[in-house]
């Protein structure tokens, strides 16, 4: 601080910034939109679709968190990024949050000076081959070329993967998702790999998804979900709570559509009625109004149907609930107490 | 004597006999193609295998134009449409045709708008390519021409382009009136003058910000061929006047002007364009005031106007260093001061020598606009790389979409160096 | 205000004279442009203080130290995932450099054979030689190296297609496999230290060429006579290496490639991001030199053509002697910048995945690392230093070729 300060008085005296430390809240809401970091472009994680409007599993998260800060879902401004700019994005203040497939790390958390407020898929790296290869097993594939996106963990765990089982393979590193799926349509190389949910999401859009097959190890654990800049714990925790808001709502069984009359009057459930604001003042401890957390659910719906809108098994992208099922199902996704 | 020779000959032609047509083999077309093609084993070696390359190019090529089709909504519709006849798949381009010229998220309804600014963009450039053989006052389109341009893009209320536009103009004024006593006095005032406009039209333009208004659309939505244009148009602006600053700079006596100049020329010129956007990209933002809003799409182009006007600056101090001493001693035996000998004298004939140089180096950044794609903006490359190719109707359609791209560019660029060097004729003052 | 006719007075030193007069106003300028810069470089590095994440992180290359963690396709040196960061670049940086070599000479080649068939008088010829020049020039390189790049993995034979026991494809001759995931060569193998020798005396041989060279012109210089120096350096050539090759009982010998499960094994492998690269430069970067071999062939005014011609010298020696020696001194220059201009544009091999620096150190070790500033200031500094070392070289070879005014 004692450099910055002798700088500082270098410095044009009016032009001493103010630091992005200053509460992202306030920013948010003097800039009246929400500034969220996503993909380029993940079929049903995060896309925009023929109007250019975003569209996924990852954008749901962002609209939530605009629809309860700014109460309007529409508000955010997407930032595509890819794997090179999200954390430079996200830590020099171009962007709010990060809502990007971003598996947490430890690295990530401490070294990078990130928060994760939560995890929203778990997920596990895969392997896609064609059929016609006869490839059974991952453990079959030495030698074999090997598609992956690069700046994942993904890269990382392969690397990890082939030298534990003693086994070479050809790396061919790709910036984009969808360029490394077009190479490993084309033959370009043997494997495919990256987060299961993607490969099977991925798998769907293709023209005869019977030719290619996911093999069954999962070589890692993806915990995925969004992320703020340290040190701005109220961000952080109106993030978290939002996500946790989305995720209670699908237990208690507040969905899109009844929210709105469930939010009209106080109900039997005292923690339902904690959330949507009919009782305490949950929102203003957070620095937000009462109806947060209604507004949220009332802009994307709660979790389970986000994900049945998105990635659902009703979807093109097909995928089962599995580890993402509430706790109560036999899944992962658990949200504290509204208390 | 005179007349023997008229008796012991019996017929003297007094008419000239017409000349007889040349050999077939040396006439036309044939010997045209004698001389052309096969003057010479070697030669004929190198027509036969031209020949087959041509057609070897046709006979793929003109298939694949004239059986393509334009109708279609996905690749498999358009797959049986073709029924393998070896035709393109023309409905990629067709459908996808905003989206290549306006990215992606420029609102539909607002395309007139960069449309109407391109349209434009042909009455506002003329003047200043062709102002040898139009009227002086045609230059005051192009003057209007940026102003416009950015309220049809951008959107917004036309009071701001309106009162940058007037502080430019007012800044000009007092700069012009006040310059007789001293250059640096002038300046002072003018840039006094403009920066008053401005903030006096920012209070205005705040508070009657419906006002002339169309709607806003922020520079991240650009993308597609536009935003390549509004690169290359608007920094290779930007960086004329830089450039000429820093050829001066380099050729100053001053050592830390100089030695500055030096340093940034040499440091943006050592470095790959692609660096600078990576700095742009993920490294700039620490370095600009948070919460300014420096989006992506400024902070790129704050990035390529450092890189071109490093090398216009090395084209200026070649037109600079190529005028005869005799101009600079001119005009300091005209008893002119820096500025003005400069700007009198020497900037005029060094700026007339170095045209075709920064026409070169226009054409060479407007190529390398396509490089933002890599930083994940979605220029015409990145579209196409993106969300084009990586959607379900379209993936696999290469060669429509590139050849796309190919003709829009080769389209602009091919013009563009046309002209310089028709320019390059022009402006040849020497007589040959 | 002073005015023409009021000179400065020795004694009396006033304010305006730091604006007008000459002897005080360029310290003023100069002060003015020092606060300026400082200024400004204090409100960037102030921002960049000021910034919490960059606070809490702070600017450290020991991550280069670190294990990278990722594997590198194409290893012109030992590299494992286990190795460091630094090490990750240092395996970038010689890729960069060796498709930086390949195509400068490629691109050369082209540009050559393009600009002097451009002149040529057969029409055709020129045509198809002007086409290229004006399409390769007009259509950004990035758009090559992708096109390329798709051919090379769309059109090119699908690898599986030699795969199995009844592989509907086989390599051609044995020795070359064109596929969708990169040209298979054979490549040669060196056996102990008698290949070595071989490589030894080839590289011997090849000295012996030049000098016979110097010889020959010395001899022609000095005592105007004609030295046939062809079939000589043939033998130079050939006869020693075949001599060492037998004698050291043929210690080099050629690595087919083999298919395994996947893909071929032994042999050296192509792959399409290094064709795409290599091939795109050379082609784009050919159009621009066969520009400016074409403006240094039509710099040589034909006098000197016709003053050679009446010398007596035949349309070979004129060439040799007289043009090119002229031309070269036009054509070297721009080379020389358009070998600069390639070297800086293998850093698109990250629109390809071909792992050179931008690829290793300003790719994924800065997205593994998240040390962006880092490792950028390293990716600058490496293609820094590079030009700066092409450019000095470029100085003194125009220093010495300048014409020696007298």
């Amino acid at each position: 601080m004692k450099n910055s300060v002798i700088l500082g008085t270098l410095a044009v005296a009016g032009l001493a910034a103010a630091g992005a430390s200053a509460a992202t809240l306030d920013d948010v809401k003097a800039r009246g939109t929400l500034n969220c970091g996503v993909t380029t472009g993940v079929p049903g994680f995060a896309e925009p679709d023929a109007n250019g409007v975003w569209q996924g599993f990852d954008v749901a998260v962002c609209r939530a968190v605009a629809a309860a800060v700014l109460g309007d879902a529409e508000a955010v401004t997407f930032v595509p990024t890819t794997g090179k700019t999200r954390f430079t994005a996200l830590a020099s203040g171009e962007i709010d949050v990060l809502a990007r497939n971003t598996t947490w790390t430890f690295s990530r958390d401490t070294d990078l000076k990130f928060d994760f407020v939560g995890v929203n898929y778990y997920d596990g790296q895969g392997f896609m081959v064609p059929t016609a290869l006869g490839v059974a097993s991952a453990k079959e594939l030495d030698g074999a070329t090997v598609c992956i996106q690069t700046g994942t963990t993904t890269e990382l765990n392969l690397a990890d993967y082939f030298r534990v089982n003693g086994m070479s393979y050809e790396p061919v590193p790709i910036e984009t998702g969808a360029e490394a799926v077009q190479q490993f349509l084309a033959g370009a190389c043997d494997v495919y790999t990256t987060d299961a949910s993607a490969l099977a999401a991925q798998r769907a859009g293709f023209a005869n998804p019977d030719d290619y097959v996911v093999l069954p190890e999962i070589v890692s654990k993806e915990p995925l979900g969004p992320l703020v800049r340290h040190g701005d714990s109220e961000w952080a925790d109106i993030v978290r709570w939002t996500l946790n808001a989305l995720i209670s709502a699908e237990e208690l069984g507040v969905t899109k559509e009844n929210v709105e009359q469930m939010a009209s009057a106080p109900g039997d459930n005292p923690e339902i009625n904690r959330m949507l604001g009919t009782e305490g003042e949950l929102g203003a401890m957070i620095g937000l109004s009462s109806s947060w957390a209604k507004d949220a659910i009332a802009a994307v719906g709660n979790y389970g149907e986000v994900f049945d809108e998105n990635i659902g098994e009703s979807t093109p992208i097909g995928l089962q609930r599995g580890l993402n099922a509430q706790y109560k199902d036999g899944g992962l996704i658990y949200s504290p107490p509204f208390r | 004597m005179s007349d023997t020779h008229a008796q012991s000959v019996a017929f003297v032609r007094d008419t000239e006999i017409p000349p007889s047509p040349p050999p077939a083999r040396e006439t036309g077309a044939i010997k045209w193609v004698r001389e052309n093609l096969f003057s010479g084993p070697m030669n004929s070696i190198l027509t036969i295998l031209g020949l087959l390359i041509a057609f070897w190019l046709l006979s793929g090529l003109i298939p694949w134009v004239v059986n393509g089709t334009w109708t279609g909504n996905d690749i498999r519709e358009c797959r049986e449409i073709l029924q393998g006849s070896g035709g393109g798949c023309f409905a990629v381009v067709a459908e996808r045709w905003p989206q290549l010229l306006f990215g992606f998220q420029y609102p539909d309804y607002l395309r007139w708008r960069p449309s109407l600014a391109f349209v434009l963009l042909f009455l506002a450039v003329p003047p200043m390519l062709f102002i040898m053989f139009l009227p002086r006052w045609t230059l005051a389109l192009s003057a209007v021409y940026p102003f416009l341009a950015y309220w049809l893009i951008w959107g917004g209320t036309i009071l701001t382009p309106i009162f940058i536009a007037l502080a430019v103009l007012f800044g000009y004024f007092t700069f012009a009136k006040i310059e007789k006593r001293g250059f640096v006095t002038g300046l002072l005032a003018g840039i006094v003058v403009a920066a008053a406009i401005i903030w006096v039209g920012g209070l205005v333009a705040g508070e009657f910000s419906r006002f002339g208004r169309l709607e806003a659309v922020e520079s991240r939505a650009m993308g597609g061929f536009m935003l390549n244009l509004i690169l290359g148009i608007v920094c290779v602006s930007l960086s004329i006047p830089f450039g000429i600053l820093l050829a001066l700079g380099r050729q100053s006596r001053l050592p830390i002007v100089k030695g500055f100049c030096v340093v940034f020329i040499e440091f943006v010129r050592g470095v790959p364009l692609i660096t600078l956007l990576f700095v742009a990209n993920v490294v700039l933002a620490y370095f600009l005031p948070p919460n300014a809003n420096f989006d992506l799409i400024l902070r790129v182009i704050i990035m390529i106007t450092m890189f071109s006007s490093a090398y216009i600056a090395e084209v200026i101090r070649g037109g600079l260093a190529a005028l005869p001493k005799g101009q600079y001693e001119a005009g300091d035996s005209l008893g002119l001061d820096y500025a003005q000998s400069m700007r009198l004298i020497i900037l005029p004939q060094a700026m007339k020598i170095s045209i075709p140089g920064i026409v070169n180096v226009a054409v060479g950044l407007f190529k390398d606009t396509t490089l933002v794609s890599v930083i994940s903006m979605f220029d015409l490359v990145g579209m196409i790389r993106g969300p084009i190719l990586s959607s379900t109707d379209w993936a696999g359609v290469y060669w429509e979409l590139w050849a796309a791209a190919c003709i829009l560019f080769f389209t602009v660029c091919y013009g563009i160096s046309q002209y310089s060097q028709w320019l390059e004729r022009q402006l040849r003052t020497d007589h040959h | 205000m002073t005015t023409m006719t009021d000179p400065p007075k020795a004694d009396g030193f006033r304010f305006g004279q730091l604006i007008n007069d000459t002897r005080y106003r360029s310290y003023t300028f100069q002060f003015i442009a020092i606060v300026l810069l400082f200024l400004f470089f204090g409100w960037l590095i102030n921002n960049a203080m000021n910034n919490p994440v960059l606070q809490q992180v702070g600017i450290d290359f020991g991550f280069l130290a670190d294990p990278a963690g990722y594997d590198i396709n194409q290893k012109p040196i030992e590299y494992t995932s286990q190795s460091t960061h630094l090490r990750a670049a240092l395996v970038g940086g010689i890729n960069t450099l060796i498709v930086a070599v390949l195509a400068c000479i490629t691109a050369t080649i082209f540009g050559v054979i393009a600009g002097v068939l451009r002149l040529s008088n057969n029409w055709i010829i020129s045509k198809l030689m002007a086409i290229y020049v004006e399409m390769f020039r007009n259509i950004p390189v990035l758009i090559w190296i992708i096109i390329i790049f798709t051919v090379a993995a769309n059109t090119f034979p699908a690898i599986q297609d030699y795969r199995g026991d009844n592989p509907t494809n086989t390599p051609l001759l044995g020795m070359f496999a064109f596929t969708n995931q990169g040209v298979f060569i054979p490549s040669l193998v060196f056996d102990g230290a008698g290949g070595w020798i071989v490589f030894a005396v080839l590289a011997a041989s090849i000295l012996g060429i030049f000098a016979l060279r110097g010889y020959a012109r010395k001899k022609l210089y000095d005592e105007g006579k004609l030295v046939k120096i062809l079939w000589p350096s043939i033998a130079l050539l050939l006869v020693p290496v075949a001599l060492a090759y037998f004698l050291l009982g043929q210690p080099i010998s050629v690595e087919n490639p083999v298919m395994g499960r996947f893909r071929f094994e032994g042999g050296f492998l192509l792959r399409p991001s290094l064709i795409a690269l290599w091939f795109a430069l050379s082609i784009y970067t050919g159009a621009f030199i066969a520009e400016n071999v074409r403006a240094g062939i039509l710099a040589i005014s034909s006098g000197q053509t016709e003053a050679a011609a009446a010398l007596g010298l035949r349309p070979g020696r004129i060439m040799s002697l007289v043009v090119l020696p002229q031309a070269l001194r036009v054509i070297i220059p721009p080379l020389i910048s358009q070998y600069l201009n390639i070297t800086k544009n293998t850093s698109l091999a990250i629109a390809v995945g071909y792992m050179d620096l931008t690829g290793t150190l300003g790719g994924i070790t800065l997205n593994q690392t998240g040390r962006a500033l880092e490792s950028i200031l390293l990716l600058m500094a490496f293609y820094l230093s590079f030009s700066l070392i092409i450019s000095a070289v470029m100085n003194v070879y125009n220093n010495s070729v300048k014409l020696k005014e007298r």
